[in-house]
């Protein structure tokens, strides 16, 4: 164990504080009631102190004739005040320091900044992406003031400049702080934004001939904090005020990025990073950001269908469920395989197991999806639960290794029903015509595919921003899942499919809230004992210690 | 090579400038050494490197750049036998309007220069100098490579310089062609690779963190040749010309309105603004009175021939002595320059008559200004081209009641907010001349209110 931190003595505003020492001035400030406006300054880069926004008063204790600091009549020190504003964004508090944060300076100071700021920005908020979630709207209402004196043409700069396939770029509004620049090289390590031209006149610009095509582009429009950088799938679609904020995580692979869901009537709109030093920092990747389209797509399974003859038709939940529970009594143990999927929340998962224990299959698996980790925040592995469907016994510690067994089984007639769930059959050596010999296959999905196509009973489910649940990342965090929308049509959520169908054959199990099913996991799970779903924070929890599980992630984030 | 050339007025003392416009002065080594050239340097190799510190500390020599910062104090910042290298950079690039001095030393005596950087490398124990030369100066450039190739062929850089054990390279770095790379952390930066956007102080002192993270020293042309001078005389001897807390001589560049601008040296302090203009550069044009002196530089504040000037100086008995006088009488030196209100600055002083006006030779500096802000700083940035394009207005015709009033306003939000002095550069012209020329500027206001002021 390291010692202690150190706490330093600060006085802000008049009232003493103690914060550790290395505690940056604006964070102490922050801490202590008192926000600082900046622009520049991000916790997560280098401080560059250039957009002069977070501009205070600082003094330090006067030294006496002994060197010591000499005390005033109240028995604190005489603070002997730098004459010139100082920047909080780039220096760490010291013993003694003093800082004025409200003085008549500061104010003048923050409203000379505002008004500098504003003199050659458009004014065009009402088709502004960044209205409503603008640092420059936010703080002239706080620090500016409602006229202008600015008489005279404004600089002109390019406007609609695509940076790269997911960015646009509008000079005009940039007020050059640069956290754009500082995160590609910084974070993204992909170091091609930078500025041209001087002065009044300085704008953001790529690298010739280097798009801003990173995975983390869009961090970017993230961290902008006026509407200069906006995401191309984004801009224009709605406006930021309106957006319902659900707070989940990013399923696009073992990381579990936590995010933020935007959404409004029933739509999704966007997804942003959401902070969390244990999972992300306050970044994630473009591919997981821009991965729920397909959520809106209007080829979504909404209806529970059956086969009857060669045709899937139209069916009730009821009659669906009472089909599939019929048609699995008619195998024998050893004659139905499961597909399960590492993208299931450990909630459907449990009860995966508990199907497959209440028919007795033997054959079960998930299938594995294996990329290449980018030493940032893309993991290896691009199912966001394999943790979890190993936990649960739906596989083992490898993955997908059942897989060539059952595909052998279903060609020898060994197997002759499949219960896949959410996964595609064609995708794990399956062809076709092996899908069309098979007696039975019951499968859930959110999408057509090979599998949904030559089901005979179809159960269309959930996507992850439709669902409340838990997963479990590559380091070994629970994390929860919030429903965000509801699925289209009569689509339900895959737990409470499984919870029917095992119901088929068992009879009433006592579940009726996905609470009920956490709570038998968290009386069988010995890692998860004490914890409700509703007890998971929004940070997550982690379940087993640092070290035991696969790969830290890299410092650089 | 000056086709125009000039014998020294006989009030001038020429040291730096000795040679300068000489008869039968070339810039090449072999002309240098029979002038008892780089004797200075045998000289210093038998001193202990911080001998030679201490005699610049007791020289009281102050930096020739702008700041007038003292040279063996900056030097003091380095701490010997620290683990990074320690490098020199002088700084030539020089860029403020109105300062034409450096050119002078670069082109016709560069020797002179490299003999004072090696000095100064050894009292620094820097192995590695550059000279950051502005884009401005192919020549210079050429002259300056010419010449470290002789000092090279004679052994004078390299390993082992005259068998003292001591190594030391310079190179050549050119600029591109902006102001602000004669800030030394813009400077620095450049020499990167970077855009020179200066660094935040603290915690980026070039003494600490310089060139590479690593500890530089930054000196201007003229004061590193003061170094080689400092050797020879001693600091004591040295001190004795000039006044206290201003020792040395000084190079003057004088431009504007006067009959012979040109270039001058004397000891800091030794002459008046008024003897500078009348009795040296031959006074105004025919039938005009003196306006106005920017006495250092164009960032300088400018002093008005319409005010009295209270300057208090230190007596040789300790005492201050407070003496109020005209702006003829100010005499040119650090100290008194600022107690009037202004600085000694680059040395660049540019005289205005009484037909200038001053709302035009204001908006002369800020597009000067407006066009050399790095951007880096938004106040700075947008505040340096707002006043240009109010001036410019006003030059124009189209002044309103409100201009005078935004223009301090708007340079009084810039200066002392920016991470570099260029804030404080751009200010100062238009505080000066709004506070000194206001009747100048209020009857270009005229007539015309501002607008809704919403835009």
């Amino acid at each position: 164990m390291s010692a202690p931190t150190q706490l330093l003595n600060v006085q802000i505003d008049g009232a003493w504080h103690q914060f550790p020492k290395g505690t940056r001035v604006i964070e102490a400030c922050s801490r202590a009631g008192k926000f600082i406006p900046h622009y520049c300054y991000h916790p997560k880069l280098s401080s560059p102190g250039n957009c002069r926004m977070c501009l205070i008063e600082m003094g330090m204790p006067k030294p006496g004739p002994d060197r010591k600091p000499e005390m005033g009549p109240d028995g604190k020190p005489i603070i002997s005040w730098i004459p010139r504003p100082q920047i909080s964004c780039a220096q760490d508090i010291a013993e003694g320091m003093a800082i004025r944060t409200d003085s008549p300076l500061v104010k003048e100071c923050r409203n000379g900044v505002m008004e500098f700021l504003l003199i050659n920005h458009p004014l065009d908020c009402p088709i502004c992406d960044q209205a409503g979630e603008c640092h420059l709207q936010e703080y002239s209402v706080e620090f500016g003031t409602a006229g202008s004196r600015f008489l005279d043409e404004k600089v002109k700069k390019p406007k609609r400049v695509e940076l790269g396939p997911r960015v646009t770029l509008d000079d005009e509004r940039c007020i050059l702080c640069s956290r754009c620049i500082r995160f590609m090289k910084e974070v993204a390590h992909d170091d091609v934004l930078g500025f041209v031209s001087r002065g009044s006149h300085t704008y953001l610009t790529a690298h010739p001939n280097k798009p801003l095509d990173s995975n983390y582009s869009l961090n970017t429009v993230d961290i902008c904090p006026v509407g200069a950088l906006t995401s191309t799938d984004f801009r224009f679609k709605m406006r930021v005020w309106f957006l319902k904020e659900t707070k989940s995580i990013c399923t696009s692979c073992a990381t579990g990025c936590n995010t933020i869901i935007g959404t409004r009537l029933n739509t999704i709109y966007r997804q942003t990073p959401r902070e969390n030093d244990e999972v992300n920092s306050s970044w994630m990747c473009d591919y997981g950001r821009l991965n729920f389209h397909y959520l809106n797509s209007p080829e979504r399974l909404q209806t529970p269908q059956i086969r009857e003859r060669d045709a899937l038709v139209n069916s009730s939940w009821k009659s669906a469920m009472a089909r599939a529970g019929d048609e699995l009594k008619k195998f024998a143990n050893g004659q139905i395989a499961l597909i399960g999927s590492a993208r299931m929340t450990n909630e459907e998962l449990w009860l995966t197991k508990k199907l497959i224990e209440s028919l007795g299959i033997a054959d079960h698996d998930v299938v594995p999806r294996l990329g290449e980790a980018d030493q940032i925040l893309v993991n290896a592995d691009r199912n966001p639960n394999t943790l979890g469907a190993q936990l649960f016994g739906i596989t083992n510690e490898n993955p997908g290794g059942k897989l060539s067994e059952i595909v052998e089984k279903v060609r020898s007639g060994a197997i002759r029903a499949i219960v896949a769930l959410g996964e595609d059959l064609t995708e794990i050596g399956l062809t076709v015509d092996d899908l069309k010999k098979l007696s039975l296959i019951v499968a859930t999905g959110i999408l057509p595919n090979n599998t949904t196509r030559h089901a005979t009973v179809l159960l269309p489910g959930s996507g992850f921003a439709e669902k409340r649940g838990s997963m479990i990342n590559f380091r070994g965090r629970l994390q929860r899942l919030n429903r965000a929308v509801q699925p289209p049509g009569e689509a339900r959520d895959e737990w409470e499919i499984l919870r029917d169908l095992i119901q088929q054959s068992t009879g009433s199990n006592g579940i009726y809230l996905i609470e009920d099913v956490f709570r038998q996991i968290a009386e069988a799970i010995p890692e998860m004992k004490g914890l409700s779903l509703s007890r998971i924070s929004d940070k997550g929890v982690q379940l087993v210690e640092e070290g035991e599980e696969a790969t830290k992630t890299p410092a650089s984030i | 090579m000056a086709s125009t050339v000039r014998t020294p007025h006989p009030r001038e003392k020429r040291i730096i400038f000795r040679n300068i416009d000489r008869p039968g002065w070339t810039n090449d080594i072999d002309c240098y050494f029979r002038d008892g050239g780089y004797a200075e340097l045998k000289k210093a190799f038998t001193m202990k490197p911080e001998q030679i510190v201490n005699e610049v500390k007791a020289s009281g020599l102050r930096g020739r750049g702008g700041a007038g910062f003292p040279c063996g104090v900056k030097w003091g910042f380095i701490k010997p036998g620290g683990p990074k290298p320690v490098y020199l950079i002088c700084n030539a690039d020089e860029s403020e309007p109105g300062t034409f001095k450096d050119r002078y030393i670069i082109h016709q005596d560069p020797h002179q220069l490299l003999e004072g950087t090696v000095i100064s490398c050894y009292a620094v124990n820097a192995r590695l100098a550059y000279i950051y030369i502005r884009g401005e100066f192919p020549l210079g450039a050429k002259i300056l490579e010419r010449a470290l190739a002789e000092a090279r062929q004679h052994g004078f850089l390299g390993k082992n310089i005259l068998g003292s054990g001591f190594d030391c390279e310079i190179y050549v770095h050119r600029g591109a062609g902006a102001y602000i790379c004669g800030e030394e952390t813009g400077l620095i930066e450049s020499m990167e690779g970077k855009r020179p956007y200066p660094r935040i102080k603290p915690p980026y002192f070039p003494a600490v963190l310089g060139l590479y993270m690593c500890p530089t020293i930054v000196n201007n042309v003229e004061t590193l040749c003061n170094v080689k001078h400092i050797v020879r005389m001693g600091g004591a001897e040295y001190a004795k010309m000039g006044k206290p807390n201003n020792t040395g001589t000084r190079l003057l560049c004088v431009s504007g309105d006067v009959q012979k601008p040109g270039y001058y040296e004397f000891e800091v302090g030794g002459i008046t603004l008024g003897e500078l203009i009348y009795d040296i550069c031959g006074g105004l044009r025919p039938g005009r009175k003196l306006r106005a002196v920017i006495p250092g530089g164009s960032s300088a504040k400018v002093l008005s021939v319409a005010d009295r000037y209270k300057i208090k100086s230190r007596q040789p008995d300790g005492s201050m002595l407070e003496k109020e006088m005209g702006l003829e009488e100010v005499p040119i030196d650090f100290d008194t320059l600022a107690a009037a209100g202004s600085m000694a600055g680059s040395g660049g002083i540019i005289v205005m008559d009484d037909s200038r006006d001053m709302v035009w030779a204001l908006n002369n500096i800020n597009e000067f200004y407006a066009h050399e802000s790095c951007g880096q700083c938004t106040p700075c940035r947008e505040g340096s081209l707002w006043m240009k394009k109010i001036t410019e207005r006003m030059v124009h015709g189209g002044g309103t009641k409100q201009d005078t009033d935004t223009l301090k306003s708007v340079a009084d939000n810039i200066a002392g907010r920016t991470i570099c002095a260029f804030g404080e550069a751009c200010a100062w012209p238009t505080q000066s001349f709004v506070a000194k020329f206001r009747d100048d500027f209020v009857a270009k206001s005229a007539g015309k209110e501002n607008g809704s002021g919403l835009r």
